[in-house]
């Protein structure tokens, strides 16, 4: 079934067409690959449809429902969540907080519907209210290995772990589908291998995982279908197995053979 | 030589002008703490309040003098002032500052610079030049205990401000939307990320300190006056007191305000300057506390910033 799909989508950076008329379409409960060359739009697919970014022109449909172009909060509210190129968390909250702060605003909740019996009745439960939620935040860090982080600062933490909190927060906060920009970027084969295992753990907990990645041999392996843009175009979708004997896949990552 | 019942006396009068100063230095300190820009034009919000409420007040209150409608009609008139502040600061937000929110540090600034023209030359073109008296809704005949005297109109000064400070206290600590509020002002991007609308938590915090400012405002003219260009100096030292208390911090603006307040009337005759001069305390506490402390008293305590 598939749970989100762009439409035609395309951005447009005054002259530069970064994305063209892409259908990317996301199947519920797999691992979605989005691969190719640097350059070829993926980041800036991502962007569009977690609303960091409006499609010039397209559509983006998720759980039936149109989503192009509203706001990121919006959308992450709806169950979209996403982790970064470059690492975004909380730097000077501690690991189980940034967890916590996932889980404060759980997707569906609504903070600010009947504001203000919604904030006495907040008022009066925050301790117990606090008190779950950092169980509930314990009990995600035990699900990637980082409980016994749970106390550090995240700036003090290591590469890979911060990656993995990122993941870890986003995962909390419940979401249909988690997008991840390039998550074993930097990462040493020992740190990839740990990754492979959450995002297997990830699919198995029922969340829908889309993933861009150049680790070619972490994509082969974990991705149950793959989507390959190259210069803002799709030129091919399929299974690991068609994607690496497809010619213009191989043509786009190598180049033409002149003969 | 002054005694220590006269010191017990500047350390009361300095805890009413301390309590005023907190009100408005939380304006400014919250808006710092997410935003990270200098709100000027907060100091002419409490102008505008202080009109406000005095219009409202005086027509309410007629021709009558009965104590109870004119104490009732006080707090009538201070909670119309706190919502007309509050809109004006969400709509000031949404004119003059939300739309450079990605140019240079220096565009906002500026911006802010000019609407406080705006409302002080506004305000001078709406009511003219003279000052007004801010009527007190009560006899204000001071109580004298053990040889200390504390007028009425100071008790309703630290009961309101303390009321504000602890409400706002819990708001920001306890719920939802307080605490949605200091995600933000830990991390813009991250906050939208967590599905919290950041531009409705801006709104919000302009709306807040803005009425805050207005009950300042109010209060301040018991004993300053309402006049057009009453909330430069007054804006201006709560703003000291938001630095003193490090500014982004919201127990560091109450602490920085009692503080300023407690040091400008100690301070005078305790240095034996003339009384005219205690506003060179201020400022001299300004400069001591950038040279000695740069971040403030509660600065880097980043964690209760807001």
């Amino acid at each position: 079934m598939r749970i989100l799909e762009t439409q035609q989508v395309s951005k447009i950076f005054g002259g530069v067409v970064a994305v063209n008329k892409v259908d990317f379409n996301v199947e519920q409960g797999l691992v979605n690959g989005l691969i190719g060359p640097n350059g070829a739009g993926k980041t800036t697919l991502f962007n569009q449809i977690t609303g960091m970014d409006v499609p010039t022109s397209g559509k983006i449909i998720f759980d039936g429902r149109d989503i192009t172009g509203l706001p990121a909060w919006k959308i992450s509210r709806y169950g979209i969540a996403r982790t970064f190129q470059n690492i975004r968390l909380y730097c000077d909250l501690t690991v189980v907080e940034n967890v916590m702060m996932g889980l404060h605003f759980k997707v569906g909740a609504e903070p600010f519907r009947g504001r203000f019996v919604q904030a006495v009745k907040s008022y009066f439960n925050a301790r117990s209210e606090n008190r779950e939620l950092y169980e509930k935040a314990l009990s995600w860090l035990e699900f990637f290995n980082l409980e016994g982080l749970k106390d550090e600062f995240a700036r003090n933490l290591p590469y890979g772990n911060q990656r993995e909190l990122e993941i870890a927060r986003a995962m909390a906060s419940g979401p249909k589908i988690i997008f991840l920009d390039e998550p074993a970027a930097g990462m040493n084969p020992a740190e990839t291998e740990h990754l492979m295992g959450i995002i297997n753990r990830i699919r198995e907990h029922g969340v829908t995982v889309v993933l861009i990645e150049h680790d070619m041999k972490l994509v082969m392996n974990i991705c149950d279908n793959i989507t390959v843009l190259s210069f803002g175009q799709k030129i091919a979708e399929g299974t690991p197995e068609q994607i690496r004997t497809n010619p213009e896949v191989i043509e786009a990552y190598l180049g033409k053979e002149d003969d | 030589m002054a005694t220590l019942v006269q010191y017990l006396q500047y350390l009361l009068n300095g805890i009413t002008l301390g309590s005023i100063y907190a009100l408005i230095a939380l304006g400014y300190t919250m808006v710092y703490g997410i935003l990270k820009f200098i709100n000027f034009a907060h100091g002419d919000i409490l102008m505008v309040g202080a009109y406000t409420g005095l219009l409202t007040y005086t027509a309410l209150l007629g021709d009558s003098t009965n104590p109870v409608w004119m104490l009732t009609a006080f707090f009538i008139a201070m909670l119309v002032s706190m919502a007309f502040c509050a809109a004006l600061g969400m709509f000031i937000e949404r004119v003059a500052y939300k739309p450079l929110r990605s140019a240079n540090r220096l565009a906002p600034l500026l911006s802010a610079i000019g609407v406080s023209f705006i409302l002080s030359n506004g305000a001078a073109w709406i009511f003219g030049a003279q000052s007004r008296r801010f009527p007190y809704p009560f006899d204000d005949t001071p109580i004298v205990i053990a040889g200390l005297s504390i007028t009425p109109h100071q008790i309703l000064t630290i009961v309101v401000s303390v009321v504000m400070m602890v409400v706002l206290t819990l708001f920001v600590n306890r719920t939802r939307m307080g605490k949605a509020m200091r995600a933000t002002s830990l991390d813009q991007s991250t906050s939208e990320l967590m599905g919290i609308d950041v531009n409705r938590i801006i709104s919000m915090t302009f709306a807040i300190g803005s009425a805050l400012a207005a009950v300042g405002g109010i209060l301040c003219s018991f004993d300053f006056r309402v006049y057009a260009s009453m909330g430069t100096m007054t804006g201006l030292k709560a703003f000291v007191a938001a630095v003193i208390g490090g500014i982004g911090n919201i127990q560091g603006a109450m602490i920085g305000g009692l503080l300023l307040g407690v040091l400008e009337s100690i301070g005078a005759p305790l240095l034996g300057i003339p009384s005219a001069l205690r506003d060179t305390i201020a400022f001299a506490a300004l400069i001591i506390i950038l040279l000695v402390r740069p971040e403030g008293i509660l600065g880097k305590n980043e964690r209760e910033k807001v």
